[in-house]
């Protein structure tokens, strides 16, 4: 298999990277090493768009941030993904942390950060009424927002996939030769050339990075554990509150969802292991703990999940874009930590053009910019509901009770381009089993439909690739 | 001469009862229940203890890849996993109905094993 | 717009006994909306025997319970819709269900039966640490994977919570080949019913671990394992009190939370203890016209006694379309000492038949005095040898007595430990 382009990795960086050369006549494939796109640091993270007040000035963060930032709400939209700009506040419970406070505003404004704001106690909790008496005073960013990564980047990758890249699941690369003219990766899909490619992959682009040589990256794995709130207890924040880092660490957010949940965390561990994402009684507690000191009214009784994510932390702080030192057409993009996500859009774009000022692609008079938004029966009229269910029937067949999912939702994620493979691929897509009852109904129905559409035993379907098969064999 | 625990099930209130065997098995005494109903529990439950025993056979052809069936007595407990045994042989042809018997005289115990549900 | 005179949402054992009820006493347009395939609830997957006890005097298991009624009922004119999901309640009674045949329904009903069950605490509700490997699932869940879908849910299993779903797979798991590890119940009791634990971990040898919980769950892809842990007295894991059980299936049967979703959009109040509606003796909710029944208001362990309740809100159904229902001054029930609630919540003083208080008390008790009290006077007084919070209990008053209270009376059920 020969493509000009092999991006690997399947987080929200690959996918919109991919995407963005989607639009040249380059060849482009995605290699992603597990069964379904988002997988890893995507799926786990804070979900917010960050200002852009906090990396340290000149830095690529500070610049791709605030770049990324601008682009995110357009790019939402092109995507039909969910983007809200709730804006963000960093507390300070005391002068001290108030001299922060202003330490930030001005940092902010040296990064070109727009509409920064240094509020006092009464003004914030004129914005959040469920934040902490205590807090003297805080920095308001008004171009800060939240948004769905998996969701985000699952549109991208459709899109992408539409408009002619290529998708490897399952694909994980062991090797790179190089070769003349590109790379021959050696991968559990088989070979595939290319004559560039884009280290996109997260938490081990340092070990990618080594098979051609290169030994210039040093990833730490930082893990980040979470709480995730019932809707019932959305109304606690509005915007995603912050607090300043403190001899204690560096603060937890408390922030809403763009589905309406509330999300606390993260925890900050650094891990031997890449792939530990298990959860913490230690890391859990130390998250709500810490929440409360902004919000006092947190209550662990609408906890509906918890779960940890994975950080990649370069050690030299700053995220690391640009030719490999061992060859010119292989591309780094590692160490994208926070504000990664924020930064995403604009990396793309960097990315992009680095590519092209090498390799001069046309762009395609048949790119299709947008990604059709999906059908979300729950968020439509009594009139909609009509019509949809008129035209198809699956559409009336509610699967998920708790989020109101119809079937056609689903069939829909499953054959959508690089679509669901696995009843956490579902939920990701749809939301069924992300309700109060945490897929204890749908689940098995889910499961059913894996198996019917995609024409394999149920025993043979998993919760996300792998061995993670959820059943066994037929009793009978 | 030898004893048992055990607890009644008779009731909820779940009488620890205590029995007291010979060397031939036989109940000498029952104590620690509090009404007829254990006493005849406890010499059951030492004597020949049974068990109505409920599994699924496979079935061809019906709505549900499964029957739920149950034996139509209790069996005696000590043969419950040889049930199963047999049980698991069983393949049946949709429509079942409540009732059939899919398979009869299991393991010459006189219990047939019946559907109990519309496959 | 259809128009019945009663709509029963949910066709499980509750909302069946309710609509034949309805029927039985007169209500001539009656619908019965169920999600899944076949009317029967979460009976078809519960193969157990055990049922109809007290209802049929018979031991059933649970389709053939379930059938008893769908038989009956699909003899009768009343109308059932099947793969139907009902999505809203208006505050005019208008129901708004859709299925993949008719497409989007607005049903007219004079009064509605909720009947819509309960669902199962979910492992977020727990906090249990460790990693999100497939193989955690819920008891009912692995119930149903088993018993409907005919395929084995796990091999080497370890089970959250001691009440009669878990304990009940622990028995299924066992005759399917699978090896039960351990039963854990964080409490210091079982909440399941003694014969369950005799038959169904006693006669296997599958230990039951009192104060005891999981802490954490291990394993990238499919769970390894599991480590438990005793609790102390406020139920805390102890520190080095941990055992690692290798297993490849943690089934939680944690509790189960009645599903009243669709009761809050209708704008029926809640008991915040049982989480299902504020109901009188005929199941009426505070909204006139709206009644619930069955695990949706309160969870039962027996369904002969969701059978019995489910008829009384069928009954009161009837009369609220005939316009009979008893409408006078109402007193209040309430529960003390170790009473958690009391279901009715409110009674008519002028209603027409005795009425049953079914309670749960919060912990074992032993050499009980049980009263029902109304300020200083004492209705009804009786000895009891045990209570445990795994069964459910009632007492019955006399409508005459009901008559005779003062109007702005309130009726206490409370235990006493001798």
């Amino acid at each position: 298999m020969k493509f000009d382009v092999a991006v690997i990795g399947g987080g929200v960086i690959g996918a919109l990277i991919s995407r963005a050369l989607s639009q040249t006549d380059l060849r482009v494939a995605l290699l992603e090493k597990c069964n379904d796109v988002a997988m890893g640091t995507t799926k786990a993270n804070s979900a917010i768009v960050h200002g852009g007040f906090d990396a340290a000035n000149g830095t690529l963060k500070a610049k791709l941030n605030v770049r990324g930032t601008a682009l995110m709400p357009a790019l939402c939209k092109t995507l039909n993904v969910p983007y809200r700009n709730n804006g963000s506040l960093v507390l300070a419970f005391s002068e001290e942390e108030m001299q922060h406070v202003h330490a930030l505003y001005e940092r902010g404004q040296k990064n070109g950060v727009p509409k920064l704001s240094v509020l006092d106690g009464a003004a914030v909790r004129e914005l959040e009424p469920h934040v902490s008496g205590e807090v003297v005073g805080a920095l308001l960013s008004e171009t800060a927002g939240i948004v769905c990564p998996y969701e985000l980047t699952i549109a991208a990758v459709e899109n992408a996939v539409e408009n002619g890249v290529e998708f490897f699941r399952n694909c994980r690369v062991t090797a790179i030769n190089k070769l003349t003219d590109g790379f021959c990766l050696q991968t559990t899909c088989g070979e595939i050339t290319a004559g560039y490619v884009v280290n996109a992959a997260g938490v081990h682009a340092d070990e990618i990075a080594r098979m051609i040589g290169d030994d210039s990256i040093t990833l730490v794995a930082r893990k980040g554990e979470y709480y995730l709130l019932d809707k019932a207890y959305g109304y606690l924040a509005d915007h995603t509150i912050f607090q300043c880092p403190n001899k204690m660490g560096k603060g937890v957010l408390v922030t809403p969802t763009v589905d309406g949940n509330l999300l606390i965390g993260p925890s900050a561990l650094d891990v031997d292991d890449k792939d530990d994402v298990d959860t913490t009684s230690d890391g859990l507690s130390f998250v709500f703990e810490k929440a409360k000191r902004s919000v006092p009214e947190l209550t662990l009784r609408g906890a509906i999940t918890s779960f940890a994510g994975m950080r990649a932390h370069p050690t030299t702080d700053d995220f690391i874009i640009g030719f490999s030192e061992k060859s010119d057409r292989f591309l780094h993009v590692a160490g994208i930590e926070s504000p990664g996500l924020s930064a995403a859009p604009a990396i793309a774009e960097m990315v992009y053009d680095l590519l092209c000022e090498r390799t001069n692609p046309h762009v395609r008079a048949d790119f299709r910019l947008e990604r059709p938004a999906p059908v979300r029966f729950r968020n439509l009229t009594k009139a909609e509901r009509e019509a949809l269910v008129a035209k198809n029937k699956a559409y009336g067949r509610v699967i998920c009770r708790c989020e109101t999912i119809t079937e056609g939702e689903i069939l829909d994620a499953i054959h959508a381009p690089a679509g669901a493979r696995d009843v956490d691929g579902v939920k990701r897509r749809t939301r069924a089993g992300m309700g109060r009852c945490q897929g204890g109904f749908c689940g098995s129905k889910v499961v059913e439909i894996l198996a019917r559409e995609l024409d394999v035993p149920m025993n043979e379907i998993t919760k996300f690739g792998g061995d993670s098969k959820i059943l066994f064999d037929k009793t009978k | 001469m030898k004893t048992r625990e055990l607890i009644c099930v008779s009731c909820p209130i779940g009488c620890a009862v205590t029995v007291t065997l010979d060397d031939d098995g036989q109940v000498v005494s029952v104590t620690g229940n509090t009404c007829k109903r254990g006493d005849s529990y406890a010499r059951q439950e030492c004597t020949h203890p049974e068990r109505m025993l409920t599994s699924t056979v496979k079935v061809t052809g019906g709505r549900l890849p499964v029957v739920p069936v149950k034996s139509a007595k209790p069996v005696p407990k000590e043969l419950l996993l040889d049930c199963m045994r047999e049980i698991n042989q069983v393949c049946v042809k949709a429509p079942v109905h409540i009732g059939d018997v899919v398979l009869s005289n299991i393991l010459n115990t006189g219990v047939d094993i019946v559907a109990t549900n519309e496959v | 717009m259809l128009r019945y005179d009663l709509v029963v949402v949910g066709g499980g054992p509750a909302g069946m006994a309710a609509a034949l009820q309805a029927h039985e006493d007169g209500v001539e347009s009656i619908l019965v909306l169920e999600r899944a395939d076949t009317l029967g609830g979460i009976l078809e997957q519960c193969i157990h025997t055990g049922f109809g006890l007290h209802y049929f005097g018979e031991e059933l298991s649970g389709p053939e319970y379930a059938a008893r009624f769908s038989e009956a009922l699909y003899k009768t004119d009343i109308d059932v819709k099947v793969d139907t999901m009902v999505l809203d309640i208006s505050a005019d009674n208008v129901v708004t269900a859709v299925n993949n045949f008719d497409g989007l329904l607005s049903i007219q009903a004079k009064a509605v039966v909720l009947a819509m069950g309960c669902r199962e605490r979910p492992r977020g509700a727990l906090s249990i640490a460790g990693s999100r490997a497939a193989g955690i699932m819920t008891a009912g869940t692995a119930q149903k994977y088993v018993n409907l879908d005919g395929y084995c849910p796990g091999k080497t299993v370890v089970i959250l919570g001691s009440g009669d779903i878990g304990l009940i797979m622990a028995r299924r798991m066992t005759l399917e080949g699978a090896k039960v590890k351990a039963v854990c119940e964080l409490m210091p009791y079982s909440g399941g019913l003694t014969r369950n634990i005799v038959q169904c971990l006693e006669d296997f040898g599958i230990p039951l671990r009192l104060s005891c919980t999981v802490v954490k769950t291990h394993g990238k892809e499919r769970l390894e394992g599991v480590t438990v842990a005793n609790v102390d007295e406020h139920l805390q894991p102890i520190p080095g009190m941990e055992e690692y059980i290798p297993c490849d299936t943690l089934m939680l049967s944690v509790g189960l939370i009645p599903e009243n979703e669709l009761s809050k959009s209708a704008g029926v109040a809640l008991d915040p203890v049982t989480n299902g509606p504020v109901v009188d003796e005929y199941r009426e909710t505070c909204k006139p016209g709206v009644f619930a029944c069955g695990n949706v208001l309160q969870v039962h362990d027996l369904v002969d006694y969701v059978t019995e309740e489910s008829k009384l809100a069928g009954m009161g159904a009837a009369k609220f379309i005939r316009g009979e229902k008893p409408a006078g001054e109402t007193v209040e029930t309430a529960g003390e000492g170790a009473v958690r609630y009391v279901v009715p919540q409110r009674i008519h003083r002028d209603t027409d038949k005795d009425v049953k208080l079914y309670f749960r008390v919060g912990r074992v008790l032993e050499n009980v005095q049980l009263t029902v009290t109304c300020g200083e006077q004492t209705l009804l007084a009786r000895k009891k040898r045990k209570m445990t919070p795994g069964e459910m209990e009632y007492v019955t008053l006399k409508a005459s007595d009901l008559a005779a209270l003062p109007a702005d009376a309130k009726l206490v059920v409370s235990t006493k430990e001798a």
